[in-house]
């Protein structure tokens, strides 16, 4: 396959998800490893189901499910999105410089998404991690209810960094989660939380495990690092990693 | 805690015993143990579940497994078991579990329908000298065909065909995970299943490395844990079965607990050892008909449109409707479960009370698609509790294009319907990740087992197709006509659109 350097650019105005994905598809079977998808209005799917490292860079709206399945890519999406942002994705990133809908990286196994602005209900929803795979969602606004609902593995970080309000507006948080943690900027009331968490301090452990990640997201998005750590952070984790072992008579 | 339960099962074991201790060996419920000092096998009859193992094994034949015949004061209402339920909750304070399917005492319709055979007017076929063909095909089916014409007067059909799975006899094996079952069976089902050009299901923990050669014969599920679902995953087998709910336990999520997450588990499932395997009860991404809509398309977009989508429901009330908006939704295959379908693990209450009988599900589903003129556009697949191979013949002729089939498969290789699948133990290495007891499965014996049922099967849907002057499963597909009801009332019979037996 021959590698070609310029940005392969689609233009997806007009175009239904199915003929802008085959255009995708078509493009990096012919070998392209980075493109340019302008005009973007809410077409569903960009990215799904790819296995290449290649680099896709979107300007619009993207519609449900960008990157779902996926398996490689960078996408980086100078806009806002809509649902599933990384769907059950295995490997790659996904960067949007806007805000993203709900369930933003459910069930991700790997992977990095780095959303700037806020997300809708339920993001990080059944992550889980396994081995070397470890996905990371970090989340620059807002995020609402379930947060990191049922959560089985990964960091999920929530920075609040555009709301004046030190606690976050979403309830239930950590709701049956049994793995992983989640990181919040700011604070929350102990009757935002679900059952499962308990809210700690940051120990180095934590630092060493989020500072470059937030390094990261801040280069990124070109945010001032210190100024983000300067506001105290909590973590949250489950209370066990079997939150439903004694439900049953056996 | 002191159990109130009486035993269920008393072991008896006679004189010709000639201590061997295989029973003992083999009892995986730890209901057998030999005291050397009398050199006298005792039993406890508290822990014997009836699975037969010691009985199957024992040389000289001198086991037996009796029902205990204590009774308590009858009452028609406050049952043995009513009683005895209350008893264990009381002691454990926890949801009463089941493995397998709803065992209780409603209506069997299946056997309250008759076939209906030649005479005279149309002549019956002899199966054995004249072809008679059980090839299925599954997915959408054009709504018309074009032709052309070719310069040399010959034709060809313009028409683009969507993709379609074929399927050599109308029985697929039920999605049954590795992890519900153990390495052993699904090789078995695996191999069967490429042998008899038919197609096995992953269930949804995932697809073992060394399975990934069966992909043709494979349907790969998407359950809302996502297990071990990824790019490879997803493209490696003919369909993608997206599993909404099982008739077992409708609306219920899963919970493989963390014993059973072993080595060969986690790799498959991609989740650490011992971690508890959670299902949520339904797919976070899917809220509403335009949400699987949505799923259905990732799927086919991750799978290049090569795959064929089926989706999963548990037989319900309003199943018709549900059926015809999963039609709708894009997907391919239809598959409904009905409420005597197995099951690892279910809450007893869910598993016996929730829930329609599938053939009145399939007489349903397959009207309402027929009226709103899109049958053609999905595939009818049936399962739930299908015993043999009348039971399959009434399913498709009710309106099903092919069956799963879970627990007879599983019966076929050594189950005896213990019931006691969510305990691990099962005494015939089938649902277990135990590597002691899964090795008590033989690969080769199962599938030789397997495959001489869907030989068996297929012989005699053959035998009754031509009974009925038929010669080919597909014009008995919705043929209501050849069946008649006995026993049933009015409102019955027109929902399963057949008539009374004599009219
Ligand atoms: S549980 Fe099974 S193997 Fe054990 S005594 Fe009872 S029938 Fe025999
Ligand atoms: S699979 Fe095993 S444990 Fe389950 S019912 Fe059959 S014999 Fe019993």
């Amino acid at each position: 396959m021959k590698k070609k350097l310029k940005a392969y650019k689609i233009k997806a105005n007009g175009l239904h998800f199915k003929e802008l994905n085959n255009l995708i598809k078509k493009a990096v079977n012919d070998g392209h490893n980075s493109l340019n998808i302008v005009g973007v209005i809410g077409q569903r799917y960009i990215g799904t189901g790819l296995n290449k490292k290649i680099k896709i860079n979107i300007k619009g709206t993207a519609g449900a499910d960008l990157g779902a399945f996926m398996d490689g890519p960078n996408i980086v999406l100078k806009g806002n999105a809509q649902d599933a942002v990384g769907n059950t994705m295995n490997s790659g990133s996904i960067t949007v410089h806007g805000s993203a809908s709900d369930v933003c990286g459910i069930a991700a196994r790997s992977g990095r998404i780095f959303i700037k602005g806020n997300v809708g209900y339920r993001a990080g929803i059944h992550m889980k991690e396994y081995q070397d795979f470890k996905p990371t969602l970090i989340i620059g606004g807002e995020a609402y209810d379930f947060l990191g609902e049922y959560m089985a593995g990964g960091i999920l970080a929530v920075l609040n960094l555009n709301s004046k309000e030190q606690y976050l507006p979403s309830t239930y948080i950590g709701t049956g989660m049994h793995g992983g943690v989640i990181y919040i900027r700011g604070n929350v009331h102990q009757s935002q939380l679900g059952q499962e968490v308990s809210s700690l301090k940051l120990d180095s452990k934590d630092e060493e495990l989020l500072y470059p990640r937030l390094k990261e997201f801040a280069n990124t998005f070109k945010l001032d690092f210190d100024k983000i750590i300067k506001e105290r952070f909590i973590k949250l984790l489950p209370l066990s990693h079997r939150p439903y072992g004694r439900l049953y008579a056996y | 805690m002191k159990t109130y339960i009486p035993h269920k099962f008393e072991v008896n074991i006679n004189d010709k015993c000639i201590k061997c201790l295989v029973c003992v060996k083999q009892c995986s419920f730890s209901a057998l143990s030999f005291d050397e000092d009398d050199a006298t096998i005792y039993p406890d009859n508290n822990k014997c579940v009836a699975c037969h193992r010691c009985t199957t094994l024992c040389p000289t034949k001198s086991i037996n497994i009796v029902k205990n015949p204590i009774v308590y004061h009858p009452n028609e209402y406050w049952k043995a078991n009513v009683i005895e339920d209350i008893y264990k909750q009381a002691e454990t304070g926890g949801i009463l579990l089941s493995g397998t399917g709803n065992d209780k005492d409603y209506p069997v319709y299946f056997d309250r329908i008759l076939l209906d055979a030649s005479q005279v007017t149309n002549p019956s076929i002899d199966p054995l000298r004249e072809p008679m063909e059980l090839r299925t095909y599954l997915g959408k089916k054009s709504d018309r065909l074009q032709f052309k014409e070719n310069k040399k007067s010959t034709t060809t059909i313009k028409t683009k065909s969507e993709p379609q799975v074929k399927l050599e006899t109308p029985i697929m094996f039920a999605a049954m995970s590795l992890g519900a079952i153990s390495y052993n069976a699904h090789q078995a089902l695996a191999r069967t299943a490429e042998e008899h050009g038919t197609l096995y299901n992953t269930g949804e923990g995932g697809l073992h490395k060394s399975l990934y050669k069966y992909g043709k014969n494979t349907i790969v599920q998407v359950a809302s844990g996502r297990y071990g679902v990824h790019h490879e995953y997803l493209n490696a087998g003919s369909v993608v079965e997206i599993k909404i709910g099982q008739g077992a336990k409708p609306g219920i999520g899963g919970h493989l607990p963390g014993e059973k997450i072993n080595a060969e588990i986690s790799q498959t499932r991609m989740i650490p050892e011992g971690t508890d395997a959670l299902s949520p009860a339904p797919h976070h991404d899917i809220y509403s008909i335009e949400d699987l809509a949505q799923l259905v398309y990732a799927i086919k977009e991750a799978t290049f449109y090569k795959k064929l989508v089926s989706v999963k429901i548990a037989a319900v009330h309003n199943v018709a409707a549900i059926a015809s908006g999963i039609a709708r939704a894009g997907a391919d295959i239809v598959t409904i479960d009905g409420f005597r379908g197995g099951t690892g693990a279910a809450p007893t209450v869910i598993r016996d009370n929730v829930g329609i009988p599938i053939e009145m599900a399939i007489a349903a589903v397959d009207d309402r698609l027929r009226k709103e003129s899109i049958r053609n556009n999905v595939s009818l697949v049936a399962s739930g509790g299908i015993r043999n191979s009348v039971d399959v013949v009434k399913a498709i002729a009710l309106g099903a294009d092919a069956v799963y089939i879970g627990t007879s498969a599983l019966i076929s290789i050594g189950c005896t319907m213990c019931q006691k699948c969510y305990t691990g133990k099962c005494a015939w290495g089938i649902a277990t990740t135990n590597p002691q007891l899964a090795k008590r499965l033989n690969p080769e014996i199962a599938y030789k087992r397997l495959s001489n049922l869907l030989r068996a099967w297929s012989l005699e849907i053959k035998e009754i197709l031509g009974a009925m002057g038929l010669n080919a499963i597909e014009s008995l597909k919705s043929n209501r006509l050849r069946l008649r009801g006995v026993g049933l009332s009015a409102e019955e019979l027109k929902i399963l659109g057949i008539k009374q037996a004599g009219g």
